[in-house]
């Protein structure tokens, strides 16, 4: 099982869901994240004085995958989530080495 | 002391400075919002209590000894105890509500338990305008008491000089109609002597802290522009031609306040921002609170316009001098209040308010009356600000935490440290 990992602009994280749906993934989590890639933060004014802001938010999407679906998946999800502009994001792939469900006790990719 | 005879009191005028009194009154929340808004989330609930509790606390220091004190006796420079604890302020005459003017009042329309309420949501806000110049790390306790010795100390004794009519700055002839000295100059010069001792706040100015809640600030402005009708328009003391003409003058300067300031901010950054629509407006109805009922025609227009132009410029000296006037209090409030009971001296004009004895260099009457201004701003400064600085100093050597958050306290925030509570308690974890 892998887990796939992508940070995206906040405003695609609909696109990226139905995506995702319509793969017949079962579940993902999502948090609000901050940070910054080669977009750099932005500047804001306030009464005349600027500020440097570094951190730019984003959102981040946790799913885990069978071996056998990350290619498919993370590829829909890459389609989904980008605008072609800088600062769309990244995903990456991490090995899992296994999943529980906490209410029956099954494993492996019956979890999923 | 004036017997004030009940044959004066006059019910429209009583009603709407009574009602006045409630619209001046409602500018303290206001003023908590315009400035929590613009502190970080941490420090909100800290900002919005240093502002509320003088509602608490001014209002008794003010019926026990403040009004007394400020527009009690004959002397110029301080008034006395004969009003402390309101006694004499009202009587009762034939069934109606009578009492003591202050001496020189004695014209009065209205009742004086009137006046001295109206007095008293004056006494309350001046303070609470120097909060927003010691954001984020200024002990609770350490505020009350400053509070409170300000009051007493720096308030009372300028209002005196400036609103009673024995006390030294009106004798000479210097305006203010609605507090552009006692008022604006006294807080930001205040202000400015708070944050000398008090230190910037830590990362100050390299670390951003830009403002958690514009939203905050912008319902505050509209409260503030709201209650300021009650502080110009009320303080002619009376339901007349000079209230109305203070009324219109408050709109109109705090309307090209924001068209200054936006104008410029526009010019010189590119963007005009709430923040800066915010700003402006209040920076235009300062500069008109000492001119409001003194001045007519287009006056105002000009006087906000210039108030809200050079204090978009003000706002940034802190930069370069390097004290850290947290929300520009002194960029607004004293320069502000500089700049109108400066101008009052151009343009007071007696053909608005018969009370301009001396008119402004426009209307022909020279320059003795900007004289007098100068004068008046002058001594209010120095006062204000000498006072204050040794209030500061004897609370940062006596009280045993001294005046300022220990630096993990600020790190933590002012809501959790000095009041145990959160505003925005959303977190789940």
């Amino acid at each position: 099982m892998k887990l796939v990992t992508a940070i995206i602009k906040p405003f695609r994280l609909d696109e990226v869901k139905d995506a995702l749906r319509e793969l017949g993934v079962n579940g993902l989590t999502v948090s609000e994240v901050q940070g910054y890639g080669r977009q750099r933060g932005h500047t804001e004014v306030y009464r005349g004085a600027e500020y440097e802001i570094d951190f730019v938010p984003k959102v981040r999407v946790e799913v885990l995958v069978d071996d056998a679906d990350v290619t498919r998946i993370t590829e829909k999800l890459l389609e989904a989530a980008r605008t072609g502009k800088i600062g769309d994001g990244k995903v990456w792939v991490t090995p899992v080495e296994s999943v529980i469900r906490v209410r029956t006790g099954e494993s492996g990719s019956d979890a999923l | 002391m004036d017997i004030v005879l009940v044959k004066n009191i006059d019910t429209g005028d009583t009603a709407w400075v009574l009602v006045a009194a409630a619209l001046v009154m409602f500018m303290t929340p206001g003023l908590a919002l315009f400035y929590g808004g613009m502190v970080r989330t941490k420090n909100v609930l800290g900002m919005l209590m240093q502002n509320f509790f003088s509602l608490g606390l001014i209002t008794v220091l003010w019926v026990a000894v403040g009004y007394s004190l400020a527009f009690g006796g004959t002397n110029g420079f301080i008034g006395n105890f004969d009003f402390a604890w309101l006694q004499d302020v009202a009587g009762t005459n034939g069934g109606k509500i009578a009492g003591f003017a202050p001496p020189g009042l004695g014209t009065l329309t209205i009742p004086p338990m009137v006046f001295m309420a109206y007095q008293m949501m004056f006494a309350v806000i001046t303070p609470a305008l120097i909060t927003g110049a010691i954001a984020d790390r200024m002990r609770f306790s350490a505020w009350v008491w400053l509070l409170g010795l300000w009051a007493i100390l720096v308030y009372s004794p300028v209002a005196h000089w400036v609103f009673a009519p024995s006390g030294w700055l009106f004798k000479r002839g210097a305006l203010d109609f609605a507090g552009g000295t006692v008022v604006h100059v006294n807080a930001g010069i205040a202000a400015l002597a708070v944050v000398l001792v008090l230190g910037k706040r830590k990362g100050w100015p390299k670390h951003p802290m830009p403002p958690h809640s514009l939203p905050l600030t912008l319902i505050g402005t509209g409260i503030l522009w709201f209650g300021w009708f009650g502080f110009n328009a009320g303080s002619a003391l009376g339901a007349n031609g000079v209230a109305a003409q203070a009324f219109v003058n408050t709109t109109v300067a705090a309307a090209t306040g924001m068209l200054g300031w936006l104008i410029l901010e526009k010019l010189r950054s590119g963007h005009a921002t709430t923040l800066g629509a915010a700003s402006g407006a209040v920076a235009g109805l300062v500069a008109i609170t000492p001119c409001a009922g003194f001045v007519g025609g287009m006056a105002p227009i000009l006087i906000g316009g210039i108030a809200g132009g050079i204090c978009y410029l003000a706002v940034s000296m802190k930069f370069r001098f390097g004290y850290d006037d947290s929300l520009d209090v002194i960029g607004v409030h004293l320069v502000g209040g500089l700049i109108g009971s400066l101008l009052l001296g151009l343009f007071a004009d007696a053909s608005i308010n018969a009370a301009v004895t001396k008119e402004g260099v426009f209307s022909g009457g020279g320059w003795s009356l900007f004289g007098e201004q100068m004068i008046a701003v002058g001594a209010t400064m120095v006062y204000s600000f000498v006072v204050t600085c040794l209030i500061c100093l004897a609370l940062k050597a006596f009280m045993p935490g001294g005046i300022r958050v220990t630096e993990d306290d600020e790190e933590t925030g002012l809501d959790l440290t000095q009041h145990s509570e959160v505003a925005y308690a959303t977190d789940l974890v």
